[in-house]
């Protein structure tokens, strides 16, 4: 594994001319930078963006030259990390958390030649582009597995916190786990942190005590995933395939590629064809993949899987689509209506069938 | 039979989640009655946590990862012990020092190990799980370090009041100089004691990355050792108050997931502020007769000692 520590990232930022003309930009290789929120580890949502930077690397070779700071802490020190990697001549630099959003925008105000990527975020500049992951297409076929593979028809969920991009999730897997039983339910939990083992294991056992059969997560570690396959209760992984985790249990997971992306972007910086866009891809773009299913899944619910994956790549079908109530039996999509992206990003509301409060 | 099964559920829950609090606030309990006060904690947790982790990984031996989790948490405790008793640097700065050290060290050491899967302790140490019936399955399941955390509970108890050694520790917490006058070896007794605060904290550490969630992540006590420090204080530094404490702030932090789980509509934020609450509670009312508090601390708590003669 490629583990520069920060020290050694900074170092070289300083030794580095922080000027190159032209001519020298063409001839040099162009450097990229990644700023990380967390250790890149071997599953989660940081190892997928290092994946993403590996593909980036081998495919563009000597043309780029890649470099990453991890667990950079979303504060104060994330502006000084970015402005570091700046200053350190990065043509193009991704900043991969959501809280890295205004240091972000701030650092690309003082370096308007250097070209910006946040991911999650909803500000942008003329040189800083956002892009993100349609999770929740993910979270439906997940969901959808689910609904087949339950016997109670409870899913447990433990979750971080009540932000929009967490309530999509869970709604995205009751919907798909009604598609195959239209009475699934879905037990939430907050652990109030992304990242708390201890709590993670303890959520996932209460949900186990309370008739769930299958869990999933929406958290860093793959606590919830060792729960199940201790307990022998089907699990669904999040961010990476946590497979080894739970080998007998884990059932499939959403996995959030970057690979095309990265190479895309960093090839229109090359030949100068950037722009500020703002992108949100899903699964028919390559950003969203199942991870490789469990031998127990039946071949009938993988092919069922296969089409819905298929219906939603290419945009025949969305998983947010009427009629669905919400927890007090009012119409919160209107049938034959899908929501729209900016309805989705806004989601503060449980469909009925989800036990929990916002 | 399924409420039964609820509650069982309910108390081995409560008891995994106060084992690593009770274990690593037993040792911190006995150093501050010697009068140490080590707030690294955190630090040597998270050493035992990796030091665990790796070595059970490497031998395949759950007891060998064990004993070398004590074994760094010791180490961490005798950096420790250097700096403040040998050398009389401030107990706080240091401890705290401790934490951070321990928090970026096992995040280093820990690196090969990061996101390598492995069997639960439970699993290892009663091999034929599989074909007990439910129930005891579940009891079984409880990691052996719950009853060794008790047992510890007991010895503890039994070595402060009823030993001389204990005697002698308690002596030197309360009057290091009155103590020295009588011709007690303060400083290796403070040692003895700060050492096995850092087995345990180990031991703790080494609960949670081999028993409790089977894995090596950074920062993966997430707290707890504050929390263990916390409960010290709030057991007025006896023993049985600790179980009660940990048990306390276990049962809470269960039954926010349970009444979660339940539908109970109530506020996520709030409960998860619970355990908190109830933990400001109590220290509340225990500090109420400020004299009683005043006179279970340990007196010495935190003041350095050099020897004089």
């Amino acid at each position: 594994m490629t583990n520069l520590p920060r020290r050694t990232v900074l170092t070289g930022a300083l030794a580095s001319p922080v000027l190159l003309t032209r001519a020298a930009r063409a001839a040099t290789p162009l450097k990229i930078g990644f700023v990380y929120v967390a250790p890149i580890g071997d599953a989660g949502w940081t190892y997928q963006h290092e994946l993403g930077r590996r593909a980036l690397q081998a495919k563009l070779g000597d043309k780029v030259k890649t470099s990453y700071v991890e667990n950079v802490s979303e504060g104060a020190d994330a502006e000084r990390v970015i402005r570091q990697m700046a200053a350190d001549g990065n043509g193009l630099i991704f900043t991969t958390s959501f809280g890295f959003m205004n240091p972000t925008i701030k650092v690309a105000h003082a370096f308007p030649k250097t070209k910006f990527e946040h991911c999650t975020g909803y500000k942008r500049a003329v040189n800083v582009a956002t892009y993100s992951a349609r999770f929740y297409q993910g979270r439906f076929l997940a969901g959808l597995v689910a609904g087949h593979m339950s016997k109670s028809g409870v899913i447990g969920y433990v979750a971080a916190f009540p932000i929009p991009e967490v309530v999509q999730g869970i709604n995205a897997t009751l919907l798909g786990a009604r598609k195959a039983n239209p009475k699934a339910t879905i037990k939430v939990v907050w652990t109030s942190s992304w990242f708390d083992p201890g709590k993670e294991r303890a959520a996932a056992d209460t949900l186990i005590s309370q008739g769930a059969d299958v869990l999933t997560h929406h958290t860093d570690s793959p606590a919830v995933v060792q729960a199940g396959e201790e307990k022998g209760v089907w699990t669904l992984g999040y961010d990476s395939d946590m497979s080894k985790y739970g080998p007998k249990t884990c059932l499939t997971a959403t996995t959030m590629i970057w690979d095309q992306y990265y190479i895309k972007r960093a090839g229109m910086v090359l030949d100068g064809t950037w722009k500020s866009t703002d992108t949100w891809g899903g699964i028919g773009d390559g950003m969203i993949k199942m991870a490789p299913l469990n031998k127990a899944v039946p071949a009938a619910v993988a092919k069922e899987l296969d089409i819905a994956t298929r219906a939603i790549a290419s945009g025949r079908f969305k998983p947010f689509f009427g009629p669905v109530l919400n927890q007090a039996g009012k119409v919160a999509i209107p049938a034959g209506q899908a929501l729209t992206d900016k309805q989705i990003l806004s989601m503060n509301w449980f469909a009925q069938g989800v036990e929990g409060k916002i | 039979m399924a409420e039964g099964v609820l509650i069982l559920s309910i108390v081995v829950a409560t008891l995994r989640a106060a084992t690593p609090l009770l274990l690593a606030g037993l040792g911190e309990l006995v150093a501050e009655r010697s009068g140490v006060l080590n707030l690294g904690v955190e630090g040597m947790m998270l050493m035992g946590a990796a030091a665990g982790f790796a070595v059970r990984a490497l031998s395949g031996n759950a007891v060998l990862g064990l004993m070398a989790a004590m074994l760094a948490g010791t180490a961490m405790a005798a950096v420790f012990a250097l700096l403040t008793l040998r050398l009389l640097a401030n107990q706080v700065a240091t401890g705290l020092a401790l934490t951070i050290f321990g928090i970026g060290l096992s995040a280093l050491t820990g690196l090969p190990w990061a996101g390598v899967p492995a069997p639960g302790l439970a699993a290892t140490i009663w091999p034929g799980l599989a074909h007990a019936p439910p129930a005891l399955q579940q009891v079984l399941l409880l990691d052996p370090l719950v009853w060794v955390a008790f047992a510890c509970v007991f010895a503890v108890d039994w070595f402060l009041r009823r030993t001389r050694a204990g005697l002698a520790l308690r002596a030197v917490g309360e009057s290091a100089e009155v103590a020295h006058a009588l011709g007690t070896k303060v400083l290796r007794i403070r040692l003895a004691a700060v050492l096995f605060g850092g087995a345990m904290a180990g031991l703790a550490g080494a609960d949670l990355s081999l028993a409790y969630t089977p894995m090596w992540a950074e920062n993966m006590t997430a707290g707890r050792g504050w929390i263990a420090l916390a409960l010290v204080v709030f057991a007025t530094w006896k023993p049985w108050r600790l179980v009660a404490g940990a048990l306390l702030f276990g049962f809470v932090t269960i039954a926010q997931f349970q009444a979660e789980a339940f539908g109970l509509s109530l506020s996520p934020d709030l409960l998860a502020t619970l355990p908190y609450l109830a933990t400001i509670v109590v220290l509340v009312l225990i500090s109420r007769d400020s004299t009683r508090l005043r006179l279970a601390a340990p007196a010495a708590l935190g003041k350095p000692f050099r020897p004089t003669d």
